[in-house]
């Protein structure tokens, strides 16, 4: 296994945050790797190699999204970012404005109240529309969680009691990811909600708290195509509303160029390309990218368009191809791709691709 | 759509099917006629419960328990199999028309070598011994490239893009005319989805048969389809060749549709969508289904049921607007 380098002399990060030094920095991830240890006694020592040497930015107020296969490790980039577990290594970097060097650094799991804070202002949306909903609350129940846990129950004046405070706050709430009248859903079960509803009530739950950063995994992958895109528009509203910054995670490369202004594209566990949307989709330059590309429907470019065709599914994350990850399935396969990892060099500015090409 | 009658091999015509519920009949397929040609490659998108897989078992007289064919006629090779007796359709099933499953994870017997599993249907038809089926296997399986060495594989030893080839693999054993494809490649990635398309392609240019192609992406179904059937609430509301379709959409849940997906070049434009959900098949709004979501309804869009019409040649739509 190669050990994933250190972080502060990757040269494709300080141009990234020169790029984006119009926007505000909120998010750093720096070299973060993440193995999941294989718990069988046969196999005992091996790890799932999820997420190596990922490093980017997220400015204020941007939407980027991640794209790539399922098991590229998007997800996982997520959780992590999410504190849902620890980092195996590398840095996660939280613009702090309170902290003296202007970050909250961290590299092991919080607890307590630094979970807490951080929770406040890192959230996530979850794929599935279906089991992230406890189905034994009412939605009332469930959305006033994060307004109680978080202590953001505003009351209008001296005289509104806590309670009618919550409550107003909560029909306002629906009402801003469209689920009217408010009363009627917030006595109701999920199970009484169709897909579309029920994701509008985990992303209601999400933007509650308005948080700084929101990473959406995946959040209309499960949903109806005719209302896909009602859903990603009122995240955009909300996005464009708050300022808040979006880590959008999609295997649909049409539908991240439709959120994001930035795409970083991952495949088994590492960053392939990253630059503005229209760089990867228009003028993708990794080998990984032009596939996903070629392969993605785009009628609109007309009915016979010629195709890149490869073999092979995504490897194992248990033991990844030595050197270029993406090497056993490239068109293109050089004698040094599969001897050395290479580095995520820059094509323009602020355009980079991890390839020897 | 009634002048192709003599060459197609399969035909739909006022297909009302249906689940029988406590509440009501449930008529997911309601009034659906087709005719689909020799090589042809027919796709039928629509939203979910707009009935397009109850179509695809009522084809392969799938039906068990409360599930009905109430109406109208299904043609194989002119022959009526509507009624036909279960023994005359199990001859038909595999031989003439097979069906690739949605989810192909969940298709295979994870107890059983996907090898057991492909010569099963070649034995059951009595086509060979034991030993030209395991040769007939092997021919399918390097016809979908899968190495000869996954015929003693376990589902579970297979990749997701693996076993979707299977199920295609044991859809052409014993060289179908008809194959249907309910879904074949949603729970896959867009790089494995498009190999298995080409795959699929260029399997039916070699052995010459027709496709109906079951899918909720639309943008996937025009560029692989020769004619497409756009299904909402159990009714065909547009019909025509692909790229008439795409090109020149006359209903407006079609029109609503192309503006669900996101498109990889040209401007970022804000799309619409299509407000609303699909209406209750047991209780459906009188006339036009979509009204009641139609952006461009007027009056009388709710008493009639606008009929299939013809706006250009071999192309059919469902709404009498403009």
């Amino acid at each position: 296994m190669t050990r994933p380098r250190s972080g502060k002399s990757d040269p494709a990060i300080s141009r990234l945050a020169t790029v984006n030094d119009m926007t505000e920095e909120i998010l750093r991830l720096e070299s973060v790797s993440k193995h999941f240890p294989i718990r069988s006694f046969r196999r005992f020592g091996e790890v799932v190699h999820a997420m190596d040497d990922v490093s980017f930015i997220l400015g204020k107020g941007e939407v980027l999204a991640l794209v790539g296969e399922s098991g590229s490790g998007k997800t996982t980039t997520a959780s992590v970012i999410a504190q849902l577990y620890p980092i195996t290594s590398g840095v996660i970097r939280l613009a702090d404005p309170r902290s003296p060097n202007g970050f909250q650094s961290v590299s092991r799991k919080l607890s307590g109240k630094e979970l807490l804070s951080y929770r406040k202002r890192v959230q996530m949306i979850f794929q599935d529309p279906f089991g992230s909903l406890n189905p034994t609350h009412t939605i009332e129940h469930i959305l006033s969680r994060p307004y109680l846990i978080h202590d953001k129950v505003v009351r209008e004046n001296e005289g509104e009691k806590r309670k009618a405070a919550l409550k107003r706050q909560l029909q306002q709430l629906l009402r801003s990811v469209g689920l009217e009248p408010p009363q009627q859903f917030l006595d109701k079960f999920p199970h009484e909600l169709s897909g579309g509803q029920r994701q509008r009530v985990n992303i209601a739950r999400t933007f509650s708290i308005e948080p700084e950063i929101v990473l959406a995994d995946e959040p209309t992958s499960m949903l109806d195509v005719s209302i896909r895109i009602s859903i990603m528009n009122m995240m955009l509203a909300f996005q464009e509303e708050r300022q808040m910054s979006f880590l959008y995670i999609t295997h649909d490369l049409a539908g991240a160029r439709y959120m994001a202004q930035r795409i970083v594209v991952m495949y088994a566990g590492m960053i392939m390309e990253i630059g503005t949307s229209d760089e990867v989709v228009q003028r993708s330059a990794h080998p990984y990218t032009k596939l996903l590309r070629s392969a993605a429907p785009a009628p609109e470019e007309g009915l016979m368009r010629k195709r890149l065709i490869t073999q092979g599914d995504i490897p194992s994350l248990i033991h990844p191809p030595s050197g270029c990850r993406f090497h056993p399935r490239c068109p293109y396969v050089m004698a040094q791709c599969s001897k050395t990892i290479p580095p995520l060099k820059e094509v323009e500015s602020g355009h980079s691709i991890r390839c020897f090409l | 759509m009634k002048e192709t009658l003599p060459e197609s091999i399969l035909e739909c015509q006022d297909l009302v099917a249906g689940y029988e519920l406590k509440a009501g009949f449930v008529r997911a397929v309601d009034g659906v006629s087709f005719a689909l040609k020799r090589g042809e490659f027919l796709g039928i998108a629509g939203e979910s419960g707009c009935g397009k897989t109850t179509l695809a078992y009522a084809v392969m007289r799938l039906f068990r328990d409360n599930a009905k064919i109430k109406s109208g006629k299904i043609l194989f090779g002119g022959k009526d199999i509507t009624h036909a007796p279960e023994e005359e359709i199990k001859k038909l099933r595999w031989e003439h028309i097979s069906m690739v499953f949605q989810s192909a994870m969940n298709a295979l017997n994870p107890v059983l070598q996907i090898g057991e599993q492909l010569t099963d249907g070649w034995l059951a038809h009595k086509r060979g011994e034991v030993r030209e089926a395991k040769a007939r296997a092997l021919e399918v399986l390097k016809l979908v490239d899968i190495p000869e060495d996954r015929y003693n594989a376990y589902p579970h030893q297979l990749s997701g893009g693996m076993k979707q080839r299977v199920m295609i693999a044991m859809a052409l054993m014993l060289q179908p005319e008809v194959i249907i494809l309910d879904e074949p490649t949603t729970a896959l990635d867009v790089v494995v989805q498009r190999t298995i398309i080409e795959k699929i392609q260029e399997l039916r240019k070699t052995f010459r048969f027709s496709v109906i192609f079951i899918t909720h992406d639309l943008s996937l179904l025009v560029e692989i389809s020769d004619l497409l059937a756009i299904m909402y609430a159990g009714k065909i509301v547009e019909y025509g060749p692909a790229s008439e379709v795409f090109y020149n959409p006359v209903h407006p849940y079609t029109r609503g549709l192309m503006a669900s997906f996101p498109t990889l070049s040209g401007p970022i434009v804000r799309m619409g969508g299509i407000e609303g959900k699909p209406p209750d098949l047991i209780d459906p709004p009188s006339g036009c289904r979509f009204y009641p979501r139609c952006p461009d309804r007027h009056d009388g869009c709710d008493r009639d049921t606008p009929p299939l019409r013809q706006v250009r040649p071999g192309h059919f739509a469902a709404c009498d607007g403009e």
